[in-house]
């Protein structure tokens, strides 16, 4: 069943230089409980065609729809992880993660029980009264995980949330994101530009060209679940990567 | 910004020996006759004015005056301030219509509007509070849009991604995010309205600390500008420390400090 659907959408920018297309036709459908990867060479516009969805640019042409309503403003039922770290300094990590909880008016103690669970959840309890200035990066994430996912979003939105951590880190990121993403049945829109992310957390990659950034392929990636980083030491992933690469590779060496 | 008091037994020691190396210097110039008692009087008597002071009832009372001036005007331009700031910072619209006024204002030397404040208010208190209002407000909608500015634009963002409505990000997110840099920049204009106080207070007044000094000097009595001089610096220092350790209490997240 169809969460997500793209329809012909495209971005144009008014820049001093005259117009700019970011995005063009792009047409894509995420469907209940997939997890969809997007990747594209830097300044495709994965990233606009993320924020779109979001709500927070609006698309030129074309729309995006969510559940049968067209998207037209930022919303609690899509949750956006950032590649930047988004905590809100001031906030212990229990209150970040009470946040969206909080905006609707939940009462202090359900507020406090979810959070605990989903703090809980991205293996972070004794870090529950600690401030964002005493976390790595990698549990920052962890925390904007949870506090996406507090908040019960129909969706989750993830802008290359691990692409400023250490590989261990991310590594181990990854691992926990699909075990929540398998816990939660949650439905994940995922972008970044690591071939190697995309192939072990997607059941489909969706490939970008570079700008104006369009789909130009679809992947679907057969590998077994549940997966873990091993995943990527067998030869069907072998088999995907060079396919993938090539379709990048195309992109990237035609600019 | 940075501590500039030092803390720690070792910044204490270090800020005691460069005030005795001052008060030192202060003693020898001026006991041993280098210069004229005239221009610079021996400590023993600027330690005794302040007894003078007391006893003729002026010592409290006219610093008094001169916190109770500061500390009105101040409020006044923090109060419109910060909120304009805000405004400024998050709306487009506002920041068109409302920052080439303040621009324009901020480089009018506030010394020059003395006169016209006169003419407006008299020499009485609310003279006073016009003058400070006039110096700080200008520069604090500036420097408070600017540190709204700088809360990173991926805040609101996540914010709006959790159900935050415009309202909210403003009270939840962008105040928050900013109050360390309006701290900061409290404490700063508080120090200018301090400045703009005593020139207020030298031009026309019948108290506070600017008036004590004005009329110390029409009587030679240059023991009572130095002693002036000391209240308002220990003044200016006091606040200062009031308003980090106010600081560190409000806003104990912040990794600026």
């Amino acid at each position: 069943m169809t969460m997500l659907s793209i329809n012909n959408m495209g971005k144009v920018f008014d820049s001093n230089k005259g117009e700019v297309t970011a995005l063009e036709d792009i047409n894509l459908t995420v469907d209940r409980g997939e997890l969809a990867v997007i990747v594209g060479p830097s300044g495709c516009g994965k990233s606009t065609l993320l924020n779109i969805v979001a709500g927070l640019e609006q698309a030129t042409s074309g729309e995006a729809v969510l559940e049968g309503e067209p998207i037209t403003g930022p919303g609690a039922d899509r949750g956006m992880v950032f590649q930047s770290y988004t905590l809100f300094p001031w906030l212990t990590v229990r209150k970040n993660v009470e946040f969206g909880l909080r905006l609707k008016g939940v009462p202090g103690a359900e507020r406090a029980q979810t959070a605990r669970k989903y703090i809980d959840l991205v293996g972070l309890a004794e870090f529950e009264n600690a401030l964002p200035k005493e976390l790595s990066g990698g549990m920052k994430q962890r925390v904007a995980i949870a506090r996406v996912l507090a908040n019960k979003p129909v969706m989750l939105l993830m802008d290359e949330p691990f692409g400023a951590l250490d590989a261990q880190t991310r590594l181990l990121l990854q691992e926990l994101l699909l075990d929540v993403w398998r816990q939660e049945s949650s439905t994940i829109l995922f972008i970044t530009h690591d071939i190697d992310e995309a192939i072990l957390l997607a059941d489909n990659v969706y490939i970008m060209s570079r700008r104006p950034g369009r789909i130009k392929a679809k992947v679907p990636v057969g590998i077994a679940r549940p997966r873990d980083h091993k995943a990527s030491l067998t030869p069907e992933f072998s088999e995907v990567k060079s396919h993938i690469m090539d379709l990048l590779w195309e992109e990237i060496s035609a600019g | 910004m940075k501590q500039t008091i030092p803390t720690g037994r070792k910044g204490a020691w270090l800020a005691a020996a460069s005030l005795f190396a001052v008060v030192g210097v202060w003693a020898a110039l001026a006991y041993t006759g280098s210069v004229k008692p005239l221009f610079l009087p021996p400590p023993h008597k600027v330690f005794l004015s302040f007894g003078e002071m007391y006893n003729e009832g002026i010592l409290f009372s006219y610093t008094w005056d001169s916190v109770y001036r500061v500390m009105v005007g101040w409020s006044l331009a923090t109060v419109i301030g910060v909120p304009l700031g805000l405004l400024i910072a998050t709306s487009r619209r506002a920041s068109h219509m409302v920052a080439p006024v303040m621009e324009f204002a901020r480089y009018l030397p506030v010394v020059a509007l003395v006169p016209l404040t006169l003419l407006y208010f008299g020499i009485g208190d609310a003279q006073k509070f016009a003058i400070i209002f006039l110096g700080t407000f200008f520069q604090l909608v500036l420097m408070v849009a600017d540190s709204v500015a700088n809360v990173p634009g991926d805040l609101s963002r996540a914010a709006a991604t959790l159900g935050a409505n415009r309202m909210q990000t403003y009270r939840l997110v962008l105040f928050p995010g900013a109050l360390p840099g309006i701290m900061d920049d409290l404490r700063i204009t508080v120090g200018w309205a301090w400045t703009y106080l005593v020139v207020a207070e030298l031009v026309a007044a019948n108290s506070g600390l600017g008036y004590m000094i004005l009329r110390a000097q029409r009587f030679l009595a240059i023991d009572r500008i130095f002693a002036g001089l000391i209240i308002i610096g220990v003044l200016g220092l006091l606040t200062d420390y009031l308003f980090k350790l106010l600081a560190r209490i409000i806003t104990p997240w912040s990794e600026k400090r």
